[in-house]
């Protein structure tokens, strides 16, 4: 472990209040450092998605500690007093389904973030670029999203999610709508980047063909995660 | 930064330049509205203006000649010129018929004038003035006349001899200027059935036909076919004379109502055309209401066809004023390619128009600041649903 890219401890989350209250996280611990791609695997309704939002900084916890690299983001309640600028600079989203504004071109797509921080849109473009080239979709950049495959279309959005360079990415199941070849591909890419930008990384994900390039996998059940080294031993 | 709405615009152009197509075509419509109620007011100030009179003496207890009908003798001009203040003194009579060039007609109002006197056509476009006492016309283009064509007015055959231009009553139709005593003649005339007629009643009738007093018949029955009356006398005052004291002189002295040039101006403009202004008022606020809603219908769709977007915008750091701008901008977009649709569209279509449609600058600047706050006001709604995207919908659960 090369330190926290982000560190999670006894996180809850409960959704109303009285009889009707729902505790949709009971016990969420999870670490994962800086270079590192872990899977978050969990069956419908395990509380996969709002552990997700939670992390996102959409929606807040009811107890427990989060942390960012060396600072506690949320321990009874939001440290970060901005949380739209926290979402836009350290943490990055890859989505489902990538999402791409469909009236920006490409590089503007990526540079878009950048730009919403402040850079000026010349070096927001040049950063757009070196990652579209990094992720070997720079010969797209002048395209619209709607004139690139499924797979050029998730790469571009992971050029996206690590446009300012966040400590952590959260990939909502990135793989879903793509054959083995892609999925393969997009993870390899992730891990790829993760290394290459000391970027944490954490993959929710239902795919099959993926789980075993995870070297290390988060279970999530009735709201508790359990950790499994990467030959499937319940840690 | 880069403009969000701008790039919107440009991707989805078509949708945009069809919409703002139609939005404009509404607002040329508003804004022709517009047009039309100013050629009114126009058409009423030329009719004043075009008379050259200071002063219109009509009958008493009349608001004549051109909002109620009035009916002078022609000999009190002759009185009015004694009075002090009175430079010129012309009779003039107005009325609106039908008037036929071959088989086809052309509704105009007839103006009998004296040469030379005030009510005369102040310039010509082509021709001449009437120089013979009888059976010339001078015509305003707009009837469509041509110089030495032949129109009838009631029984007899004019000669067009000259075209005037912006001659036009206060309904905008064209004028047709003849001699006076042939429009006294056409305003009053009987059909040759009614004239046999009637001299057949006043032969029959014993106080009219005495034998003992020869010449009465032919006397009474000579002052039945003719007719001596008008409609007004136009004044031209004296130059430093006031309109206002002359004109109350003449309604003191002569008992008839005169009005000046500003109480003539108020009977056109708040009486004449009032109702038809408040009916064009109508269709102002309608087709404004109407604009306000296609705008925020069209921005409304479009937003709501964006949701996604604006989630994943709002969950990597958009500002909602950045998000609301965006909206606002396009709605701003949509009001401008309508208003430069409609501000042409109006220019264009204005000159087909029967009746005189003016657009005047000051209307195409209030058009303009009353679309982009209709289109302002419209965009709300849509703002409203984008604010309230949860950036949580982004993410799938």
């Amino acid at each position: 472990m090369k330190g926290f890219g982000i560190h999670i401890e006894g996180l809850r989350k409960r959704y109303g209040e009285g009889d009707t209250a729902v505790d949709a996280l009971k016990d969420v611990n999870m670490t994962v450092a800086p270079g590192e791609v872990v899977g978050l695997i969990g069956p419908s309704g395990s509380g996969k998605s709002t552990l997700l939002k939670c992390l996102g900084a959409v929606i807040e916890p009811t107890a427990g500690r989060m942390t960012l690299g060396a600072e506690v983001i949320f321990e009874d309640g939001w440290k970060i007093p901005d949380l739209r600028a926290l979402r836009r600079d350290r943490i990055g989203f890859v989505f489902q389904a990538p999402y791409l504004i469909p009236f920006l071109d490409v590089t503007d797509n990526v540079a878009l973030l950048p730009m919403l921080a402040g850079k000026p849109n010349g070096e927001a473009r040049k950063r757009a670029n070196e990652l579209l080239e990094a992720l070997d979709v720079g010969h797209r950049a002048k395209a619209n999203p709607s004139q690139l495959s499924g797979g050029e279309q998730q790469r571009v959005a992971i050029a996206r999610a690590l446009a300012n360079q966040p400590p952590v990415i959260l990939a909502d199941e990135p793989t879903a709508p793509l054959d083995s070849e892609r999925a393969l591909s997009v993870i390899r890419i992730l891990n790829q980047m993760a290394q290459q930008y000391n970027t944490a990384i954490i993959v929710v994900t239902h795919d099959e063909k993926i789980i075993p390039t995870f070297k290390r996998i988060y279970h999530i059940r009735d709201g508790r995660t359990f950790e499994e080294d990467g030959e499937g031993k319940i840690l | 930064m880069i403009s969000l709405a701008g790039r919107d615009i440009l991707h989805s152009w078509s949708k945009f330049v069809l919409t703002g197509i139609g939005l404009g075509l509404l607002i040329g419509v508003t804004l022709t509205m517009a047009g039309v109620y100013r050629g009114m007011v126009e058409d009423a100030k030329a009719l004043l203006n075009n008379s050259g009179a200071d002063i219109w003496v009509v009958q008493q207890d009349t608001q004549g000649p051109y909002a109620e009908s009035s009916s002078l003798r022609d000999d009190v001009y002759r009185a009015l010129l004694a009075q002090p203040g009175v430079s010129r003194a012309a009779n003039v009579t107005y009325l609106t018929m039908q008037v036929r060039l071959g088989n086809a007609d052309v509704r105009a109002m007839v103006v009998g004038f004296e040469p030379g006197q005030p009510g005369e056509p102040g310039y010509l476009v082509a021709g001449r003035q009437i120089t013979r006492s009888h059976y010339e016309a001078v015509a305003d283009v707009k009837t469509g006349f041509q110089l030495d064509d032949t129109i009838r007015i009631r029984r007899h055959d004019y000669r067009v001899v000259g075209l005037t231009r912006r001659m036009v009553s206060s309904g905008g139709d064209p004028m047709v200027f003849i001699p006076l005593k042939d429009a006294q003649e056409a305003q009053f005339l009987k059909d040759n059935d009614a004239i046999l007629n009637e001299r057949a009643r006043t032969t029959a009738n014993p106080n009219l036909n005495r034998p003992g007093v020869p010449g009465l018949l032919d006397a009474i029955l000579a002052s039945q076919n003719a007719n001596h009356n008008v409609n007004a006398v136009l004044v031209q005052i004296a130059p430093n004379a006031d309109p206002d004291h002359v004109a109350s002189e003449i309604r003191r002295w002569k008992h008839l109502q005169a009005f000046t040039r500003a109480q003539m101006e108020e009977i056109l403009v708040s009486k004449l055309i009032a109702t038809s202004a408040k009916q064009i008022g109508m269709f102002l606020v309608i087709l404004a209401i109407v604009s306000a809603a296609i705008v925020a219908f069209i921005i409304y769709t479009m937003t709501l066809g964006k949701i996604r977007e604006i989630a994943v915008l709002k969950l990597i750091g958009t500002r909602n004023r950045t998000i609301a701008g965006m909206i606002l901008q396009q709605a701003m977009g949509l009001g401008l390619i309508g208003f430069m649709v409609g501000k042409t569209a109006a220019t264009v279509w204005a000159p087909f128009f029967p009746k005189f449609v003016l657009l005047e600058p000051g209307d195409a600047v209030r058009g303009f600041i009353v679309v982009m706050a209709i289109c302002a006001l419209a965009s709300t709604l849509a703002i409203r649903v984008a604010l309230r995207v949860d950036p949580a919908t982004a993410i799938g659960g």
